[in-house]
């Protein structure tokens, strides 16, 4: 089957397929990173905004260099300098971009389904950058696909996740993807920061690091926002790192060959400790450069669905 | 000024009618209920098929004015009961001003003599500007004609002034309304606290923010002696409390509202603001409780907290939006699809609960068919399915959780004091 969604704003609604999907596109796409000349005219002609509600580097880095190297035109809106300030509404912007006749918005937002409402307004594409800590698809996409081109497989493996889990998209994402990819995953936190029936995700759940990376053919580490701090119960920076930091004396409890990732950016000493971060064990950078490929698959995908959902409606 | 209802099914619990018959109202009174009437009549309203029953009485209603005329009007909030089938209405006093002194009470009662479509009755704060510090002067507000009290919106945090606000209620028998909620529990959730706010990434209300709460208020009265009723019951917990209170003879009395026995948590899922209300749509359990609490007589009252809010308000992003939805033009129709339709209700009670209970709890001359009484009086359909659309509400707002959804019971007449009131969209 093919991609028949106008949208990415979330993993929790795709099927294993189209996932898989996203996977194989990504595998296609990596190749055109490596070329002399790092383009394709997949996107000629289409505009893509980069919709930044939050402050973000990497990923708004990633979707650029993506969507540039699919060829399309790409503009950059952050809060500071639109007229968000200014009090417009969320579906304001989002129509006055479509009038704009770009083609896709890729939205991060700290409201958590703040993508899904856009997208209800808009009829162009919207692609999930992160939204609260609700999902951020194509995070959870790049470490999926990263793992996968690591270990050669997905079925069957055994992933933790641990940090920060209440607060984080990233590891909803995760959850949502890797399960329904077959992998089992164990999430790790201190009990405060484990939400509420979250083994209703299909996922089993402990407070113990060893036990979380005793079996784990991957960890992937969550970053620790401790400007959180006071807002919500949390652990003491100090504290943390001595219960669930990832350091080379607990990798060598774990499977020797056990994959570290992190989606960035990582307090060294915090959620692990450098030599872990820069070690042998550590996949981080792949994952950076995944992620373009990933980001090109999923901007590829959900522009050609659009273009089908017009042109049906043309014919209709 | 005769009119006669001919032929309907007249459903009467107050007078344990359940019977076809003819209704003979006079001006703004009923002047006859019995088979047959031979009378002249300069209006007759054929309800063969149909069902005749006491106007509802909607003790739960935000009409927003004074103060928020953006988002309703006394006139147009008023007009939107009458369409649902709702003859009077209590107003919650957290409109700006608050109704919290008897010059505001004035205020009130002016724009209602002045615009009101329906029996409009006003619920005065318990405490000055609903601020939870300081205790307005119940007895001036019930001489100016408040019925009852309530911080609806917010409950009053301190004890020992809930204490007292319970001992001044007592020795005015004025009935106190509590929104039961502890903040601090609630903890500035969206959400109910469980699988739904994990999915979604959102800060969860437990059950516990409501429950706590209400056996608080429950105790308090009780110490008091005074009458307290518990708006908005959504869970569990919240009904479990309120049983063993009136097996203890507590003078307590509590409402649920259509979406709490209609939806539940999952309908958040698409971050559809017009799910957003407080408290929170709870779990699937809590929802088979209320409807459990409806059909054994535990929950008292059906009312719709009908809370207006602007598109501007509620069609944003999910955390932003205001909390409540509309629902004077549902609230009827709801419960005949979905308490009459399971056989959880029959009629009868359906009227204990939607116009009788309420009327005798705020103690009011209503909610019965009394020769004598007040002509309000509604006619439905109990056939007809409609659907529900943004575009036919007679409110001002438009935030209905209903939109969308095809229900059973409609609203053909409704005579309020007498004068008839006919709808056909």
């Amino acid at each position: 089957m093919g991609w028949i969604r106008k949208d990415l704003l979330g993993l929790e609604e795709l099927s294993k397929e189209e996932l898989e999907l996203i996977l194989s596109t990504a595998e296609s796409f990596k190749e055109v990173s490596s070329r002399e000349i790092k383009k394709v005219p997949a996107l000629r002609g289409k505009t893509v905004v980069n919709l930044f509600y939050e402050p973000s580097t990497r990923t708004r880095v990633s979707f650029e260099v993506a969507a540039k190297r699919l060829s399309a035109d790409v503009i950059n809106i952050a809060t500071e300098t639109s007229s968000v300030k200014k009090g417009e509404t969320l579906i304001d912007t989002g129509r006055n971009i479509e009038a704009l006749k770009a083609d896709i918005i890729v939205m991060r937002h700290n409201f958590s389904g703040a993508a899904v409402m856009l997208a209800r307004h808009v009829n162009l594409s919207v692609v999930n950058a992160g939204d609260g800590w609700h999902e951020h698809p194509t995070q959870a996409l790049l470490d999926i696909f990263t793992l996968k081109e690591k270990l050669g497989k997905l079925e069957g493996l055994q992933v933790s996740i641990v940090g920060d889990i209440a607060h984080s998209r990233v590891a909803r994402s995760n959850i949502w993807g890797l399960t329904k990819l077959g992998v089992k995953v164990t999430v790790c936190a201190p009990k405060m920061l484990i939400p509420v029936a979250i083994e209703k995700m299909g996922v089993a759940v402990t407070s113990d690091i060893d036990e979380a990376l005793s079996n784990a053919d991957a960890v992937n580490v969550l970053r620790m926002q401790f400007e959180r701090d006071g807002e919500t119960a949390f652990p003491k920076q100090l504290e943390y790192f001595k219960e669930f930091g990832i350091t080379q004396e607990r990798l060598k409890k774990a499977k020797k060959d056990i994959i570290v990732m992190h989606p960035g950016p990582i307090n060294r000493g915090i959620e692990m400790s450098s030599d872990v971060a820069d070690g042998a064990n550590s996949v981080i950078l792949e994952q950076v450069t995944n992620g373009i490929a990933v980001r090109m698959a999923v901007l590829f995908l959900v522009a050609q669905a659009n273009e089908k959902i017009k042109n049906n409606e043309d014919v209709n | 000024m005769k009119t006669l209802i001919k032929a309907g099914r007249v459903i009467d619990p107050a007078n344990k009618i359940d019977a076809l018959m003819d209704i003979l109202v006079e001006d703004s009174k009923i002047s006859k209920v019995a088979k047959n009437i031979q009378a002249a009549a300069d209006k007759i309203i054929d309800a063969q098929g149909k069902i005749v029953l006491p106007g509802l009485v909607d003790m739960h209603v935000h009409l927003r004015e004074p103060g928020r005329e953006d988002k309703e009007t006394i006139c147009s909030g008023s007009k939107a009961a009458l369409a649902g089938g709702v003859t009077s209405v209590l107003a919650m006093p957290n409109t700006s001003p608050a109704i919290d002194s008897k010059e505001n009470i004035k205020i009130i009662k002016t724009a209602i003599q002045k615009s009101a479509q329906a029996n409009c009755f006003i619920c005065a704060a318990i405490t000055k500007g609903r601020l939870g510090e300081e205790l307005s002067d119940f007895a001036s507000l019930k001489k100016e004609g408040a019925i009852a009290l309530s911080d609806d919106g917010s409950s009053v945090d301190k004890d020992a002034l809930m204490l007292e606000a319970f001992k001044q209620a007592k020795k005015e028998d004025i009935l106190v309304i509590c929104h039961s909620e502890d903040k601090q529990l609630a903890a500035g959730g969206v959400v109910n606290l469980g699988f739904t706010s994990t999915r979604l990434g959102l800060r969860g209300i437990s059950t516990e923010s409501e429950y706590k709460r209400v056996e608080r208020d429950i105790r308090l009265a009780k110490e008091t002696g005074a009458r307290v009723h518990i708006a908005h019951v959504s869970c569990q917990e919240s009904l479990e409390i309120i049983a063993r209170a009136k097996k203890n003879k507590v003078r307590v009395t509590c409402e649920s509202a259509p979406h709490y026995f209609t939806f539940n948590e999952e309908a958040v899922l698409g971050y559809d603001p017009n799910f957003k209300m407080n408290p929170p749509l709870r779990s699937k359990e809590d929802m088979l409780a209320i409807r459990k609490g409806l059909a054994d007589g535990l929950i008292d009252v059906i009312a719709s907290d009908h809370a207006p809010h602007t598109e501007n308000e509620k069609d944003i992003e999910f955390e932003r939006a205001e909390c409540g939805v509309i629902g004077l033009e549902t609230e009827l129709a709801a419960a005949i699809t979905e308490l009459l339709g399971n056989n959880l209700l029959d009629w009868s009670k359906l009227v204990l609960k939607m116009s009788l209970n309420p009327s005798r709890i705020l103690g009011l001359n209503k909610g019965t068919l009394n020769v004598g009484a007040d002509a309000d009086i509604i006619v439905v359909d109990p056939e007809r399915e409609w659907i529900v659309k943004k575009e036919n509400f007679y409110s001002k707002s438009k935030n209905s959780s209903f939109i969308g959804r095809s229900l059973k019971g409609f609203v053909e007449y409704t005579l309020c004091q007498g004068k008839v009131h006919r709808w056909n969209s």
